[in-house]
């Protein structure tokens, strides 16, 4: 069979593999660097029978989400930053109320409006909950566009084996660069999915409901052992790229974008005899803590690498704690990270 | 000696005791979206979106499925609802806090979209659930627990209107003012709660029913002052009626 491959933006790569993974429902508000995912959703989801609207802001889209997703269809928003913070009251919602969702973060520079361009800054939002309450949502961070697409499609099938919220963190380079992407046929849902739970049309005592308030006694309390069970049960999906780190004396810690260029200045540090490597977490939450934790028992030197102020170096810290440290070197927020950068700071670690 | 009876539950409405004060008008609420639910036979395609206020346990007291919307929001959650399952009969129940404060963003574009739902709005011109606030419906005058002085219009602006504000806005099929303080009000507000999911049934747009109801609690007052509140001083300011019920859906 010819190549099939298409030459497609991440935003569209993320937007085709929702299609592909039978989304029924995008709902959304444009903010840069992202606008590719409703506009392709504008056209392309109503022509596949789903539901696209242009919600009247970011706490709309993330509601609508909700109410379709309340109903088992599978249904995704993406945003921003800013936006990702006006989602948080409702995602927090979903979470209580076990609602299975996907929501993209392209990130951009922060805090606040902060600028367009590209950034990692909004880590700790997407892997510590976020919003109020105690909850987690897992977190998937691709680092090309055929990842994008992959991994949307399987942050659908983990946000429905566990019902909840789950979030794919990119960022503008991931957002806007162009690659080839291999697009596989779409799947069959599964027409029982969610259907133990699914608002459709039940009355009397048998009915469902939806819902995060819990006030009996002992209810929430209930409500969020249960939660903390399936947190723990997520854990066996952590997911990494682990490239040269056998023989490596130092690993190199980076994710989504940056993981990609410092994987390249690795390889060129390699061909001159340094013995570096890159662990790529790509599950953020869970963070693949034992296979970091296993580099550190092996007496590895780490360097975590992050287009931020510094927030995963925490995660990489807890991790091989006991055993080892973590030095950090963080590319500034609103500059295009620069990959001579990366590899001066690696070379630096080394000596 | 023969027994009639004279009232009868309609089976959506869960035969347990309520958590609403004694007068609230809620339970009145709930039993007219019940019984014109359950009298059209659309409970097993009904699906409610509850929000935020003393009516957040509706889902105890009407057995339809339930999504419970954050503050404000229901009437996206119920526009995710109906976009994706156009089938069902969808509706969101709200107080004034709710609809008209927070959520004033959510109710405004889902009525000028023309969602398909039906929204039931009860004004009872405070914040139940959280103690006696000011709402945005709190009349000139009116005492709360953040108006101790009185509502006055230079500070905190002039109740608002929703029936009207609704009826103004394209995408709204019917919209209604009714009161539940008498019985002759009762039986108009069934009539009107009938026009509101009819206009969603025959897709002609957004049904809006707004129901002037007591909070004696709030309103320091007992029921039957409380009754006598709403025709002395809501309906002169909030006049019931009917402000729309275009028979026409729009087009692109
Ligand atoms: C985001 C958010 N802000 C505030 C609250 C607190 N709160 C709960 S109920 C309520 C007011 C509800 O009043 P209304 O909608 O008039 O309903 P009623 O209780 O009168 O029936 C408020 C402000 C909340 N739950 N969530
Ligand atoms: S506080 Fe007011 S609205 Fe709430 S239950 Fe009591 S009377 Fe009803």
């Amino acid at each position: 069979m010819a190549d099939q491959r298409i030459f497609v933006k991440g935003n569209e790569a993320v937007a085709m593999g929702a299609l592909d993974a039978g989304l029924k429902g995008y709902f959304g508000y444009p903010i840069t660097p992202q606008n590719e995912i409703p506009e392709f959703m504008s056209k392309y989801l109503p022509e596949a029978g789903g539901a696209f609207v242009q919600a009247e802001s970011e706490l709309a889209a993330i509601n609508m989400v909700l109410g379709a997703a309340s109903t088992g269809k599978r249904a995704m928003t993406s945003s921003s930053g800013p936006g990702i913070s006006l989602m948080q009251e409702t995602i927090s919602n979903m979470a209580g109320g076990e609602t299975p969702c996907v929501i993209v973060n392209m990130m951009r520079g922060g805090p606040g409006v902060g600028d367009i361009n590209t950034a990692q800054g909004d880590y700790f939002q997407a892997t510590r909950g976020g919003g109020h309450g105690d909850y987690r949502t897992p977190c998937l961070a691709p680092a090309t566009c055929q990842e994008a697409y992959d991994l949307t499609i399987a942050a659908f099938d983990l946000a429905f084996a566990y019902r909840t919220p789950v979030l794919l963190v990119g960022d503008a380079i991931l957002g806007q660069m162009k690659e080839p992407l291999l697009r596989r046929p779409p799947i069959a849902i599964d027409p029982a999915e969610g259907a133990d739970w699914r608002l459709g049309g039940t009355s009397g005592p048998n009915r469902r409901f939806v819902r995060s308030l819990h006030l009996a006694e002992g209810k929430l309390a209930e409500v969020n052992l249960r939660l903390q069970e399936k947190y723990r049960a997520i854990q066996a999906h952590a997911r990494f790229e682990s490239f040269q780190t056998e023989d490596a004396e130092l690993v190199v810690v980076a994710f989504g974008s940056t993981g990609r260029i410092v994987k390249s200045g690795v390889r060129k540090l390699r061909a001159r005899g340094l013995k570096v490597g890159l662990f790529r977490p790509i599950s953020l939450y869970p963070f693949p803590e034992q296979a970091l934790r296993d580099l550190a028992y092996s007496g590895k030197r780490f360097l975590t690498i992050e287009h931020n102020m510094g927030q995963m170096v925490d995660d990489v810290r807890l991790a091989v704690r006991g055993l080892a440290d973590s030095d950090f070197y963080g590319a500034l927020p609103g500059n295009i990270p620069n990959p001579d950068e990366f590899e001066a700071a690696i070379e630096r670690a080394c000596a | 000696m023969s027994e009639t009876i004279a009232f009868t539950r309609t089976p959506s409405v869960a035969d347990v005791a309520s958590h609403y004060c004694p007068g609230c008008q809620h339970g009145v609420a709930h039993r007219l979206v019940a019984e014109y639910l359950d009298g059209m036979g659309l409970a097993e395609k009904t699906i409610m979106v509850t929000s935020i206020g003393c009516s957040v346990l509706l889902y105890n007291y009407l057995l339809f499925d339930a999504v419970e919307a954050p503050h404000g929001r229901a009437p996206a959650a119920a526009t995710g609802i109906k976009r994706t399952n156009p089938d069902k009969v969808v509706f969101t129940y709200q107080g004034d806090g709710d609809l008209a404060s927070i959520g004033m963003g959510e109710i405004m574009h889902a009525a000028n979209r023309g969602e398909r739902i039906t929204v039931v709005f009860v004004n009872n011109t405070v914040y139940g659930m959280t103690g006696g606030q000011m709402a945005p419906t709190t009349l000139i005058g009116q005492k709360t627990t953040t108006s101790p002085a009185g509502r006055c219009s230079s500070n905190e602006g002039m109740p608002m209107r929703m029936a009207e504000i609704m009826a103004a806005l394209p995408g709204v099929a019917f919209s209604a003012r009714v009161a539940l303080n008498s019985v002759k009000h009762i039986a108009q507000a069934k009539k009107a709660m009938r026009h509101a999911f009819e206009a969603q049934l025959e897709d002609r747009g957004l049904g809006f029913v707004e129901l002037l109801a007591t909070c004696p609690t709030n309103w320091k007052m007992d029921a039957v002052q409380a009754n006598e509140r709403i025709e002395k001083e809501l309906i002169p300011y909030y006049p019931l009626g009917v402000f729309k019920d275009a028979k026409k859906s729009g087009v692109c």
